[in-house]
């Protein structure tokens, strides 16, 4: 296994595209601090995010998780060229014949995804862990370690989100296609969902069947954490609006992330294997 | 002898087009083969097959009696197939560092490799930056890492300048002198002549040929012959029992042999009859010859 990410490593690490990518979307990550510093005055009100409530233990999991995970585009880009670029330069047959077996070459990549995921989990555990010492109002330990879930999810998503970019970087072979074919993909899902809410079934039954769909799913694992926030909830009950959304991260949105996950490896590795090179 | 690799029976259709048919043969340890073949004959799809790119429709292949599992015997081949693909930002020495990882062998031969391939000075260069010909070296040195039980080469010398092409050449000899196991697939015929022990015919995914060089036509050569008195030979030669076919071209007569004979006993057999030679050599077909004589002889 070791082996295996050590031959990614130094496909990735040399290659300077990649480099700067990584190194801007860790950069990027840490940067979700410097939100602590926006402060504005607009005449006698003072603005202070911080002041906010938004670095409370536990609603910093929640909010820094989501934000975090707008980034993973970044990610994404290298890992379709990192999968794409070894059909392009012909770097996969040269692999194969020097003896990596197409397992291990699937088994590669896909270790590195997740340790991808692994170490932004990890990034955004600190950050947050950080910035929730330095600016909540709440400091006992139960508050703070709880709702951990989101940590979770957030890996959970991203190792979904980048599975399934190593599988279109597969299909599309190449890089720039397959980006164009995830965003396509994006817009199908809601096709899809309008097409099944128009003519099909209820509208109610067309979002069931919208939230098992890759993309949908893994963003319904973590949902937008604004709503949740004192100043906007506030805001929302003086214009007579309720907002009801389910924040919770749940067990069986997961599974079915987890579903596609072992899909997206497996028809990768079943598409690897038909294929002559 | 110890056997390498044995095909049994392999056969490989694309959509209707049947690349490789029911091929079988046997690479044995010690010899250089030559694959030989028109272009689109099978030889790369062979090869890609051994080599666990290419899926088999039909047949089999095990490597060293197929005690292993075909990607840990391919960590004990070197194989360059068409053109060199290593990763272009790395350079030589990156890329061959994640060879090694590959193939699970320690990097300490690395600059040993470079050196015998000429590349060592560039070392530090980006495989970008490389000519056709140095990139093929480095696929050699790249083939070479561990040193292998055998080295595979597709079409080595192709798109090289005469240059490129005979520096891969003495690259070659000398690793085959050094008695690795070589196959060489070409359709350069005199590419395979110059090294090659043993070959594999390939016509249309079909074998027609496989055994020793010297072995491939039951021929025992011919005489090439010049005189002044080109009518009088001619007839002299016709009737002789030991000739076959006998053609004229320019004053230059070929008289090809249908038994064993000496150059000196027909250079005295014709002067006692009175015939003087200005030209006298005894000759084997070429490969080439042969190999067109072969592919003539199945096409009827």
């Amino acid at each position: 296994m070791v082996r295996l990410l050590q031959i990614e490593f130094i496909k990735l690490w040399n290659n300077r595209a990649s480099k700067i990518l990584i190194i801007s979307y860790f950069v990027l990550l840490t940067s979700i601090a410097l939100v602590a510093a926006i402060k504005f005055e607009i005449g006698p009100i003072q603005f202070h995010l911080a002041d906010q409530g938004i670095f409370n233990f536990p609603y910093i999991w929640h909010f820094n998780t989501f934000i975090a995970a707008l980034f993973k585009l970044f990610l994404a880009i290298v890992i379709v060229s990192m999968m794409s670029n070894e059909y392009s330069n012909k770097t996969i047959k040269q692999n194969l014949i020097d003896g990596l077996s197409k397992r291990e070459f699937i088994l590669s990549k896909f270790l590195t995804v997740i340790s991808f995921a692994l170490i932004s989990t990890v990034f955004v555990f600190i950050v947050s862990f950080v910035l929730g010492l330095t600016y909540s109002d709440f400091d006992e330990l139960s508050i703070i370690f709880s709702n951990l879930e989101f940590l979770l999810a957030y890996f959970v998503k991203l190792v979904g989100f980048f599975t399934f970019c190593l599988f279109l970087g597969i299909l599309v072979k190449r890089s720039a296609f397959a980006l164009g074919f995830l965003i396509l993909w994006a817009i199908i899902e809601q096709i899809i969902f309008g097409l099944l809410g128009w003519k099909l079934v209820s509208w109610e039954t067309a979002s069931a069947i919208k939230g098992i769909l890759p993309l949908e799913a893994m963003s319904n694992l973590i949902t937008e954490p604004f709503s949740r926030l004192k100043a906007v909830q506030s805001i929302a009950n003086e214009i007579g609006e309720q907002v009801n959304l389910d924040y919770q991260v749940h067990w069986y949105e997961i599974v079915v992330v987890l579903c596609w996950t072992a899909l997206f490896v497996y028809l990768s590795y079943a598409l690897l294997k038909k294929r002559d090179l | 002898m110890e056997k390498i690799l044995t095909v049994n029976h392999l056969s490989k259709k694309f959509g209707q087009l049947l690349a490789v048919n029911d091929l079988s043969f046997t690479i044995e340890k010690g010899n250089v083969y030559g694959i030989l073949g028109p272009n689109g004959s099978g030889k790369s799809t062979t090869l890609g097959i051994v080599l666990n790119v290419v899926n088999r429709t039909k047949g089999e292949f095990a490597w060293f009696d197929g005690k292993t599992s075909t990607h840990n015997a391919l960590k004990k081949v070197g194989a360059i197939i068409e053109r060199p693909n290593f990763y272009p930002y790395m350079t030589a020495v990156q890329n061959l560092n994640l060879v090694c990882k590959i193939k699970e062998v320690p990097n300490t031969k690395i600059e040993e490799k470079l050196e015998l391939v000429g590349l060592l000075d560039r070392k530090n260069s980006k495989f970008s930056t490389f000519s056709l010909g140095m990139k093929q070296r480095l696929a050699i040195a790249s083939a070479l890492l561990n040193d292998p039980e055998i080295l595979i080469l597709d079409e080595p010398t192709n798109g090289l300048d005469p240059q490129g092409i005979h520096q891969i050449r003495e690259i070659i000899k000398k690793i085959a002198a050094e008695g690795t196991t070589i196959l060489l697939a070409s359709h350069l015929l005199d590419e395979v002549e110059k090294v090659c022990s043993h070959v594999v015919i390939l016509r249309k995914g079909e074998k027609l040929y496989s055994g020793r060089v010297d072995g491939m036509l039951a021929s025992h050569g011919f005489f090439e012959l010049r005189t002044h008195n080109t009518e009088l030979l001619k007839d002299y030669l016709g009737k002789h029992a030991s000739f076959g076919a006998i053609k004229e071209e320019n004053g230059l007569i070929t008289a090809i042999l249908k038994e064993q004979m000496d150059a000196t006993e027909l250079n005295r057999a014709l002067f006692d009859q009175g015939i003087t030679l200005s030209h006298l050599v005894k000759r084997k077909e070429s490969l080439e010859e042969q190999f067109l004589e072969l592919t003539k002889n199945q096409a009827n």
